[in-house]
């Protein structure tokens, strides 16, 4: 019998079984390699444009101190970032003299060694999660059915009303279909934001250089490669902190609910806000 | 340093109060970084990033190499810049006419050659990347005598896996050292490097001779090598991780990424 039929009729089946997997695991995969990842940036915190770069050469982003105050650097443009990047206070209270604080690390201290280990074993589950999610979507129909912009909804007029009702905080995400700011920036991250993270990281190994030479052509060289995955890692950030300030105005109970069980109630409550669509 | 422990001391009281719950996930990662089981599963991709890395491509498959005009204008030194033992000295100071590299271990034909006999060797020249676990990468154009032919001459035994390379240096207190496996020592790149940027191997970058395993990261491209030594394990050599800083800072011994 089918799951969805034994559910009461005000229940709707919100979330796939793929897609539930793999969204909490990628918030923990995720997670890890991010803070791994600024444990790994702070070896050398600098960044470049091209094959090469090193302290010898210029970098267009630094993150580094004074010995007294932390500074982020871009360009030519630079502010101090004294307490938090650059330079920051660890739990016991020193001085140290690091990009990214300990508590945005893993680990806390500074350790490269250990911080690769922990990105390059999570990496293996972040690519495998993202393929595994990617087949599933495109088999149980939530790419076309959920994500695919439909013709009708490319049109100026819908996406301002989009814009003001997101800007009203009127929500329709959780009325069975996702609005286009929604869809798009789904689409943004899942087919452009995350495979960008693991080709640039890919890009990143030597070794992988004389296996699939075409990678260094697609990114513009090594540095390049290490320049735009730190860029997509900063996209991914701003997409969760989106994504959770969106659940928190939409209901985060009703949310967090729908993503574990995979359905959601849609009888009217004093929590439904927005139009239907 | 006090007076900047001063000027954060009231951010930090703010910071505490917001970033306590991330401070409990923090100490459960230290904790699992600290855990031996979870440590040693971390460890094992490492074999498995080797193994996908050797069935994605050819053992002979080259490293990217790069145009003169691509060359660092500066290739940034780091490791040691000299070695500083008396014998290494000496040679320094005679230009390495009597210094003599060392071929032995597990081989037929133990050789014992100076450096004008590697020089006049077939050869090989190549730009390529030098990539620092660290992040950054030079391109410098390097030349020298491809390992394999040494390895062929002194006939390595078909029961040997690893090429072990002592070094001059001392890195702290102890002596650097590297190993690699036969499919890159016998790699048509993996070369002892006695010339870089058209001159002969400057003392900061390795002089007299330096290895170039082109598919691996800045530890494994040992400077300064004085004998390198065929083996079957590893674990008999210094701190028994295969490498300097393998023993000592806990990187992983296969440096493909």
């Amino acid at each position: 019998m089918d799951a969805t039929q034994a559910a009461p009729r005000d229940m709707t089946k919100r979330h796939h079984i793929v897609t539930r997997i793999w969204h909490w695991l990628n918030a923990v995969v995720a997670t890890i390699l991010l803070m791994s990842g600024l444990m790994i940036f702070n070896a050398h915190p600098q960044l470049y444009w091209g094959a090469f770069g090193s302290r010898e050469d210029y970098a267009w982003l630094q993150i580094d101190d004074t010995r007294t105050t932390g500074f982020v650097r871009v360009g030519s443009a630079g502010v101090e970032t004294t307490g938090v990047l650059g330079l920051s206070l660890d739990s016991t209270g020193d001085v140290r003299r690091v990009a990214f604080p300990g508590w945005a690390t893993i680990p806390s201290y500074y350790s490269l060694a250990a911080a690769r280990r922990w990105h390059l074993a999570f990496a293996w589950l972040f690519a495998f999660g993202l393929t595994v999610f990617m087949l599933g979507s495109l088999l149980n129909g939530h790419i076309y059915k959920d994500l695919h912009v439909r013709r009708s909804e490319w049109s100026l007029g819908a996406i301002w009303k989009d814009i003001q009702n997101h800007a009203r905080l009127r929500f329709d995400h959780m009325h069975g279909t996702y609005n286009l700011l929604q869809k798009l920036s789904y689409i943004g991250v899942i087919f452009v934001v995350l495979p960008t993270m693991i080709l640039t990281g890919i890009t990143m190994s030597p070794a992988m250089n004389a296996a699939w030479p075409w990678l260094l052509d697609l990114f513009g060289g090594r540095q390049s490669a290490r320049s735009l995955h730190f860029i997509a890692a900063t996209l991914m950030t701003l997409f969760v902190v989106v994504h959770l300030i969106m659940v928190l105005l939409s209901g985060p109970i009703k949310g967090v609910r729908a993503m574990v069980t995979g359905r959601h109630i849609t009888a009217s409550g004093p929590d439904q806000v927005g139009e239907r669509p | 340093m006090t007076d900047g422990r001063k000027f954060l001391r009231r951010r930090d009281v703010l910071r505490g109060a917001t970033l306590g719950s991330g401070a409990l996930i923090l100490s459960g990662c230290d904790a699992l970084n600290e855990n031996a089981t979870f440590r040693s599963a971390l460890r094992r991709v490492d074999g498995l990033n080797q193994a996908t890395h050797r069935a994605l491509m050819d053992r002979a498959a080259l490293a990217p190499e790069f145009a003169l005009s691509d060359i660092s204008p500066v290739f940034k030194t780091n490791g040691s810049v000299t070695a500083t033992s008396a014998e290494y000295l000496g040679h320094l100071q005679s230009n390495f006419a009597d210094w003599r590299l060392r071929v032995d271990g597990m081989v037929a034909n133990p050789l014992v050659l100076g450096l004008d006999a590697l020089r006049a060797m077939p050869a090989r020249t190549q730009i390529t990347r030098h990539d620092c676990v660290e992040g950054w990468s030079a391109i410098a154009q390097w030349q020298g005598t491809p390992l394999r032919l040494l390895l062929q001459q002194a006939r390595v035994s078909n029961r040997a896996k690893y090429i072990v390379f002592h070094c001059a240096d001392n890195y702290g207190a102890l002596p650097y050292y590297e190993s690699i496996d036969l499919v890159d020592a016998y790699h048509p790149q993996t070369i002892l490097a006695w010339g870089m940027n058209g001159e002969s191997l400057p003392v900061k970058y390795g002089a007299p001779i330096r290895l170039r395993v082109e598919r691996q990261l800045g530890y494994k491209q040992a400077k300064y090598i004085m004998r390198i030594e065929a083996t079957d394990d590893l674990s008999k050599f210094y701190g028994g991780k295969g490498g300097y800083w393998e023993d000592v800072g806990d990187y992983e011994w296969y440096a493909g990424i």
